[in-house]
Parts: C-alpha cells; sequence; structure tokens
C-alpha cells in the first residue's frame, strides 16, 4: 500500500506533506514532493485528496493484491471523482458526493 | 557540525496533546464554556490526522430511539465480560447524542428518513458520510481564537512534580526545535497503540493495518514513565478486518446483513458466543481447526449493493475499493476473506489505558485522559471520544477555576530542560551503532507476535512464553539506548520505538497477571484457559521508584462515581 508521485505535475505546493499523518512526505532537492518512506504508508488517501493537481496516486503493494492499479482523485465541490487506472490501461470513475451519507 | 536544537518557550491553561476526536472536542468545549486559552499539540496536522485521517463509516456510539444511556452500559459491561467502569461508560453514552448534534452543526452529513429522523444501523449506530469528519472538527477549531494549534510537534514526555504536571516536553517533525510548554492543566489524547506486534501484512504493506500505525502509545508511555496508574492493558483488541487490505468489516456485516462462513460454507458466526472477542476467536477457531479461510458472504448481492458498498470503503478505507476493482470481481461474485488482526491497545473499543476518575482526571494531578488513551470504557468509538474530550475539559476548567491565583504556571527547572534536551541531541549527533530503528522495531514486533499471544500464536501464550517475551524486551531496550537518528523525523521514530518498548513491558505484565482466560478472541492464556470470576477485578499497574507494579482494584460499584483515594 502506498502513494506515486508523478513529478511533472506537481507544483511544489507542500500540501500534501502538511497533511499526511505519519509526515512521510519530504521536499526534494527541486522542492517537489518526495515520498520519503513508502513502505510506511497507512493508504489513508489524505494527500492524494489534498493534490489540487491530481499528481499523487495510490496503488495496493504486490502483497497485498495489488496487480498495478492506481487511484487518483479529482474534487469538484461536493463532489469526489476517483479515478482508477488498471495496469491494462482501461480506466474507470466512482463518484462519491459529500453530501451522500453511507447506505449501509 | 554538531546539530543543536533551539529551545522553544510556550505558555498555555490548557495544554491538549494530540489534536485527534478526543482533543479537537476538548479544545472546541473549553473555548465555548470558558476563557481559558488551549494550546493543541499535534505531531502532524489536524486536517487529517490519527485515527480518522481516511474517513469513518458510521456513528458506533449512539442512543437511538427507545434506548437509554444505562442501555448502553449494560451492552458495553456484558460485551466486556464485567470488566469495565460503568461511571465512565454512563457518562460518555450521557454525552454522545449531544456531540453528535454538535458535529451535524458544523457539517457532518447523517442519512435521514422522510420525517428527517437519523436512520439506525442496528441498536447503537446511525449512518453517515464521515469522510470528511475530520477537517470538519479542524474547521471549527480555527474559528477559535482561545485555541492555538502546533502542527508538526511531537510531545515526548510530561513535565511533572510531586505527582502535579506542569506541562510537557515536545520536538518539532521538521524543525529542530525542542518544546517547553508550560500549563496549568494538561490533556493526554494522543489514542492508542498499534505496531506493537508483528502486523499482518509484515512486508512492503507493513503499515496497511486498522489502527494507526502513526499512534504508536506516545501519551501511554509518558504516563508510564511519570508513574502515572494504568489499568486493563491486558484487554488487547483484536479486529475481524478484511484480508490484506484490513478494512472494516461493520460496513458489509451490519451494513447488508453479510454472514460469517467458514470454507465449507458453515455459517458459524453464533456457534461460539455473540460479544466482540467471542465472535473474533469464532473465526481464529475455524481456522485452527481447517475449516479456513473464513468469510463474509456477499456473493449473490444485487448490484446496486456492490455500488454502495464501494462508494462506502471510498469513505472511509479506499483501499478494499481498489482491491475489488482490481480483482475484476465485485462483492456480489466474490466473497470477502476475513482475518483477525495483530493486537491493538485501544481505550476506545476496549477497556485499556489510563485509570481515570469518573472526570476523566489521571492519578497524577492536573494530568486529564480521554479517547482511545484513557481506560474502563469500551466502545466509545469516535463519539464518545468527543464525549470524554468534553467531560475532561470541564473538569480541567473547574479545576483552573478553584486553583486561580495559587498554581502558577511554574517553569521546570533549567536543569531538567537541559537534561532532556541533550539526550536528544545525542541521538542526533552519535555514530551509527550496528543497529537501525527498524531493525529493533521488527525484534520487538518478533517477540511479542511469537511469545506475547500475536498472530502467529494465534493470540495465545503461556506464562514462560510471558517471561521471556519480558526478558527480550527488556534487551531491546538497552539495545534502543544507542540508536542514532540524522533528522528530525527520524529522531521521531527512535522516539516511538522507545515508547512502544516501554508499552509492551507494561502489557507483558498486565497480561502475566491475569491468571484466567476472560476475552478469548483477544487473548488466551494457556496456563488458564477459563474464565474465572475470582478475575472479576481491574488489573492495575504503575511505575513507583522506576519499578512496574502490578496490582488489583475491586470493581466501581454500579452508581457511584470515582475519586481517587490513594494517588
Ligand atoms: C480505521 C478506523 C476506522 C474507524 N471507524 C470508526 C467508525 O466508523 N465509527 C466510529 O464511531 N469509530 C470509528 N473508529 C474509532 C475512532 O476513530 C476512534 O475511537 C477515535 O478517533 C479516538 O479518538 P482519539 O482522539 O482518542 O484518537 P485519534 O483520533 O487517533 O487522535 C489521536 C491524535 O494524537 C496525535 N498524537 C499521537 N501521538 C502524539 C504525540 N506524541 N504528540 C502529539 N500528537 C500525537 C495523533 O496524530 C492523532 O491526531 C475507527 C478507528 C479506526 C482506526
Ligand atoms: S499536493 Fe500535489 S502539487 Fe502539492 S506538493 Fe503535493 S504532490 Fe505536489
Ligand atoms: S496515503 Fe496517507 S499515509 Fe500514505 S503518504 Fe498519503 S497521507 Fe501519508
Amino acid at each position: 500500500m502506498s502513494i506515486k508521485i508523478d513529478k511533472e505535475r506537481c507544483l511544489g505546493c507542500r500540501q500534501c506533506l502538511s497533511v499526511c499523518p505519519g509526515s512521510l512526505i519530504q521536499p526534494d532537492e527541486n522542492n517537489k514532493a518526495l515520498i520519503r518512506y513508502p513502505e510506511c504508508c497507512w493508504g489513508c488517501a489524505s494527500c492524494v485528496k489534498e493534490c489540487a493537481v491530481g499528481a499523487i496516486s495510490f496503488y495496493l503493494g504486490a502483497d497485498i493484491g495489488g496487480r498495478g492499479s492506481r487511484l487518483t482523485v479529482q474534487s469538484a465541490g461536493p463532489l469526489i471523482h476517483w479515478h482508477i487506472e488498471k495496469a491494462d490501461g482501461s480506466r474507470q470513475t466512482i463518484t462519491v458526493n459529500r453530501q451522500d451519507a453511507n447506505q449501509y | 557540525m554538531k546539530k543543536e536544537l533551539d529551545v522553544i518557550y510556550l505558555t498555555t491553561d490548557f495544554l491538549i496533546i494530540g489534536g485527534g476526536a478526543a482533543g479537537c472536542y476538548a479544545a472546541l468545549t473549553l473555548s465555548r464554556e470558558s476563557g481559558y486559552s488551549a494550546l493543541i499539540a499535534e505531531k502532524a496536522h489536524i486536517k487529517r490526522s490519527g485515527c480518522l485521517a481516511a474517513g469513518v463509516n458510521a456513528i458506533n456510539a449512539y442512543i437511538v430511539p427507545g434506548r437509554t444511556p444505562e442501555d448502553y452500559a449494560a451492552y458495553a459491561k456484558k460485551d466486556a465480560e464485567g470488566i469495565v467502569r460503568e461511571d465512565l461508560l454512563l457518562t460518555m453514552a450521557q454525552g454522545v447524542n449531544q456531540t453528535v448534534a454538535q458535529l451535524e452543526a458544523w457539517g457532518l452529513v447523517i442519512l435521514k428518513d422522510e420525517q428527517g429522523r437519523y436512520v439506525t444501523r442496528g441498536d447503537r449506530n446511525i449512518k453517515i458520510n464521515g469522510e470528511n469528519i475530520k477537517p470538519i472538527l479542524a474547521a471549527a477549531v480555527a474559528q477559535e481564537k482561545q485555541i492555538t494549534v502546533l502542527n508538526q510537534v511531537n510531545i515526548l514526555n510530561y513535565i511533572v512534580k510531586d505527582n502535579r504536571v506542569y506541562g510537557a516536553y515536545g520536538i518539532g517533525v521538521e524543525d529542530y526545535a525542542f518544546y517547553v510548554i508550560s500549563a496549568k492543566t494538561v490533556l493526554c489524547a494522543t489514542g492508542g497503540a498499534a505496531g506493537l506486534y508483528k502486523p499482518n501484512n509484515p512486508g512492503f504493506s507493513r503499515h496497511k493495518m486498522w489502527y494507526s500505525p502513526f499512534n504508536t502509545g506516545a501519551g501511554l508511555a509518558m504516563g508510564i514513565r511519570a508513574g502515572a496508574e494504568m489499568t486493563t492493558l491486558e484487554m488487547r483488541f483484536v479486529a475481524l478486518r478484511c484480508k490484506d487490505t484490513i478494512a472494516p468489516t461493520g460496513t458489509i456485516a451490519q451494513g447488508v446483513g453479510a454472514k460469517q462462513i467458514n470454507a465449507l460454507g458453515e455459517i458459524y458466526e453464533q456457534k461460539y458466543g455473540l460479544t466482540t472477542s467471542q465472535r473474533m476467536y469464532g473465526t481464529t477457531r475455524e481456522n485452527q481447526e481447517g475449516r479456513g479461510p473464513c468469510y463474509l458472504q456477499t456473493k449473490g448481492l444485487t448490484p446496486e449493493q456492490d455500488n454502495e458498498l464501494k462508494k462506502a470503503y471510498l469513505n472511509m478505507a479506499p483501499s478494499q475499493t481498489l482491491k475489488w476493482l482490481e480483482s475484476g470481481k465485485n462483492p456480489s461474485e466474490q466473497n470477502v476473506e476475513i482475518e483477525g488482526t495483530e493486537p491493538y491497545i485501544t481505550g476506545g473499543h476496549t477497556a485499556s489505558g489510563y485509570w481515570v476518575s469518573t472526570d476523566r482526571e489521571t492519578t497524577v494531578r492536573g494530568l486529564f485522559a480521554a479517547g482511545d488513551a484513557a481506560g474502563g470504557c469500551p466502545q466509545k468509538y469516535v463519539s464518545g471520544a468527543f464525549a470524554e474530550g468534553e467531560i475532561a475539559a470541564r473538569a480541567a476548567k473547574n479545576q483552573m477555576d478553584s486553583l486561580s491565583g495559587c498554581n502558577p504556571t511554574s517553569l521546570p527547572e533549567s536543569l531538567a530542560v537541559a537534561r532532556q534536551k541533550q539526550a536528544l541531541e545525542a541521538i542526533l549527533n552519535r555514530e551509527p551503532p550496528l543497529f537501525r530503528t527498524e531493525d529493533l522495531e521488527e525484534a520487538m514486533q518478533q517477540i511479542m507476535d511469537t511469545y506475547a499471544g500475536g498472530i502467529s500464536a494465534s493470540y495465545r501464550f503461556t506464562v514462560s512464553q510471558l517471561d521471556a517475551a519480558a526478558e527480550k524486551i527488556g534487551q531491546l531496550e538497552i539495545l534502543s539506548h544507542d540508536l542514532q537518528a540524522r533528522d528530525m523525523r527520524e529522531l521521531v521514530f527512535v522516539c516511538e520505538l522507545k515508547e512502544r518498548l516501554t508499552l509492551c513491558a507494561s502489557l507483558i505484565a498486565h497480561l502475566r497477571a491475569r491468571r484466567e482466560t476472560r476475552w478469548p478472541g483477544f487473548a488466551e492464556n494457556s496456563d488458564y484457559p477459563q474464565k474465572d470470576d475470582a478475575w472479576l477485578k481491574y488489573v492495575n499497574s504503575k511505575q513507583i521508584n522506576g519499578r512496574l507494579a502490578v496490582f488489583c482494584r475491586d470493581l466501581v460499584p454500579q452508581g457511584e462515581r470515582y475519586e481517587h483515594q490513594d494517588r
């Protein structure tokens, strides 16, 4: 369970650094975000949700059944679009509205 | 170049250590009900720290229409096989609904029916969208001028003199800073402890655990060092969770009513009893007796239910939704495999933590505890953590009112400050020793797993195994004196390991002291495999002159408040 940061997209805003509950992300020499302790990630997705430009994706480690799919998030007002890109390139989006309670 | 720490002195009325559920709610209560200042010291950032980082899925402690706080207390007592503090359960249960109403006013979305009533899940839960529960709390805190938040400050030790607290010491997680914070009263709200035992996924995904891996038992270890009394640490919490992702199962079990089945397809969930620990025990036994793996029977759900489940998990444990997508099979096509987790110490689910008065004051004067750090009051969950934060803040206010004038916040002696600072600087400046922090962490988890009833031991142990565990943990404590850190983040890792070792030693002593098996799914003492009602008492402990003393206390009778008489 961990995250990948796309350096091309990262703006260096440091939002993800500050919200990570384990302080696992640090700035690199170019002031871009770097996941310094990838194996210490809890998988809470806080950083993924915080990144305004979708530079952070989230994946399952191979040891827990990860097969290369990545999850990114795009927030639009109350909506959270969770984009899933599978290893074969296929894509899917699940949209959750923050105003809707869980049915279960 | 020698690394040095800048000393920063701060003063506040009410120091809150840990800005999670209990800490934030306590700060908000104090600022609403008094003119006192509050300072929240948080090791991460209160927007997304602690257990609530990913979100929660329901309010697990709520008094639904037709039920009373007394009913809730009676249920929790039965579930914990009697080892609870009824005064704490009742005062917590009396507070939960009000705190939920407050959260709703701040923006928490709660599911309602056509008449505008909350939709309940079972007898004690209500359904919410808890994805942003932590940002909601943080935003409420940001509105209050009386509250200062220090993010990225990790607290390490209390300032205590003659069994009264005067503040705490901490370090910056990024900055080379040493904080000396003076306060009239202090709240410990650092949550419980994960990472004591070898986790379910010990490799790359070692932190894919249920409880927050960043709650390292700091507050408990600080209390143990300061001579505070702890209770019921031996009632560990082992959770039944989705395999691999260790995501909560309640949404599937209670939400869509999926049954627990073994590999033969037999429903076994009623076979071993209905308490939380008995249900956990059932899965362990089914596996031991060759009927594993076990599952939640989701095959046959509707496509609609599939979709709602995937959304619900995105709101609290997104890895489980990713797992379904990754496997290419929906819950309706494939049962969800379940497993028991490694044991955690968490006073929000079981009764382990600080021994407190009805007002949530610990045995150290002026030091309060709430939420997962406070003992005696299981099944408080998120709303109970709020309620305890409220109770503690009110009691701290009353104490500050009555102390006014005669209790100036006193700074610790400069010698004591220098000693603490130098010890930390030594860790930053020494040569790398043979073992790294992560090596010792792995060793600790291995010892606890093998000798103190971890997953690989099916949560079982013997007294001789516990003695071996105690000896080995003691050796690691000695090795930990030589650990080195290259920067502040690593210094925090070193301190966290030391906290865990301190807590492990106390936990082992508690497990050893209770000579019976009361909660079979959480811990099984093979030398004393039966429940024995001679043990209807609390096992408590405290350090006296550097040595850990373990002793029993009689149950606090129903209907009585509890004040410390002998601290
Ligand atoms: C994955 C998960 C899901 C859950 N789901 C639900 C649910 O659906 N419904 C429900 O009712 N309950 C749920 N709970 C339980 C609930 O979240 C907890 O009981 C509650 O958050 C406890 O509050 P707390 O304030 O004690 O701990 P936390 O909320 O964890 O807060 C502790 C805080 O202390 C900080 N801290 C720790 N050490 C230090 C230190 N040394 N210095 C400074 N700060 C420190 C941490 O960073 C954290 O912010 C869940 C728990 C978990 C782990
Ligand atoms: S939040 Fe996104 S843009 Fe900002 S530093 Fe992190 S990765 Fe870069
Ligand atoms: S997913 Fe959570 S724990 Fe992992 S890096 Fe992001 S914020 Fe940190």
